[in-house]
């Protein structure tokens, strides 16, 4: 019997909500998503954990500038603070290294991470979740109940296709979907109705095509100041902070 | 010492067992830890024994430490981890002691170099038994 999976609820008691920031397709914006949403949320008082469970290419330390960090050990792993983030990903052990990993490989180190880290008392718990349904998000769904996914999608028939899919997929797992940001808005895609494409999940919002975006990587308060996080806090307070208070 | 996360993990699934099969006791605790993941196996016995105490499990634990042992997908060359372990920092073996898979990212097959590799066994705790 692995004992593992017996011991993360107890793991995850002291966090009132958890969010997977999902989507169908690589390179829509899941990543820096995540690392803004996560950052506006410390930066708000709320005490936040981010995970990066994409292991094949974690980059939300990239996009938050997090060098030089380590986590202590305690009764388990104690993920760095940054920020007043609280940090964990498996950049800490891979390094600038790649990870060739299969699916049995993923799903033990996500049952390891959440077997060993000591997130404690948390208001948010943001994941930052490789692409599609695969392991990761069929492990999270099985592990973690309470989490609720955040889709990402981008007003680009490719990736729609790929978004409906991956929402029939949770909703037939019967996994909550808090709903969809549109990432990359632009004039150009604005006639695009992803409205009307997805049924039953509500669109909490867009977020505009930044050009100022990619300079602001690796910078907080560059981040901050950007046009994708300020998009990304009027959503935040409208769909998520409200969500809490009425969970 | 994330060994004791690990205990926890242990006891408290003899806890769920005894639950789920109604149990007045639990006597005996039967476990293997992988070579692997390199555990420390005083602070484990240490933990084990705090946390077994905490949640009133009087049973007696025994630990059987596992082998580990990689095969390489490529040219199928089976290897153990105890041979080429020196072979690592201390770091990369300090890595591979929080997330056994992180081996993926150090470790190559001796024979062909690929780093497409399985483990076979002696990855990490594992219940054999409960009684």
């Amino acid at each position: 019997m692995d004992p593992r999976p017996n011991i993360i609820n107890q793991r995850l008691k002291n966090i009132k909500t958890i969010i997977a920031v999902s989507g169908g397709k690589g390179g829509i914006g899941k990543s820096s998503i995540a690392s803004v949403l996560a950052l506006n949320l410390a930066k708000n008082g709320l005490k936040t954990g981010l995970l990066d469970l994409d292991f094949c290419g974690p980059s939300t330390h990239t996009i938050l500038g997090i060098n030089n960090l380590f986590p202590k050990e305690d009764k388990g792993i104690i993920p760095p603070e940054f920020e007043g983030l609280k940090f964990m990903s498996i950049i800490y052990y891979t390094g600038k290294k790649p990870a060739l990993l299969r699916g049995e490989d993923i799903s033990n180190i996500i049952l390891e991470l959440l077997t060993i880290t000591q997130w404690g008392d948390l208001d948010f718990l943001v994941i930052d979740m490789p692409p599609g349904i695969g392991d990761a998000a069929l492990d999270i769904l099985k592990l973690v109940k309470k989490t609720k996914f955040l889709i990402v999608a981008t007003p680009s028939k490719t990736t729609m296709e790929t978004v409906n899919k991956n929402i029939k997929m949770l909703k037939e797992l019967k996994a909550p979907i808090l709903g969809i940001i549109e990432n990359y808005q632009s004039h150009q895609f604005l006639k695009t109705k992803t409205e009307s494409k997805i049924s039953g999940v509500p669109i909490l919002g867009k977020i505009n095509f930044d050009k100022k975006f990619e300079s602001a990587i690796g910078n907080t308060d560059k981040l901050l100041k950007t046009d994708f996080s300020r998009d990304l806090l009027k959503i935040i307070q409208k769909a998520i902070l409200r969500h809490k208070n009425t969970a | 010492m994330h060994e004791w996360s690990l205990a926890q993990a242990v006891v408290y699934s003899a806890i769920k067992y005894q639950k789920n099969n109604k149990l007045k006791k639990i006597t005996e605790i039967n476990l293997k830890i992988g070579e692997l993941q390199q555990i420390d196996r005083d602070i484990f016995k240490f933990s084990l024994k705090q946390i077994s105490r905490l949640k009133k499990i009087t049973a007696k634990i025994k630990i059987k430490t596992e082998k580990a042992i990689l095969k390489c997908r490529i040219c199928q060359h089976q290897w153990s981890f105890s041979k080429i372990l020196k072979k690592l920092n201390k770091n990369e073996a300090e890595y591979i002691h929080f997330i056994p898979e992180i081996a993926h990212t150090y470790l190559r097959c001796p024979k062909c170099k690929s780093p497409d590799f399985k483990i076979i066994k002696g990855r990490g705790v594992w219940i054999d038994s409960i009684k």
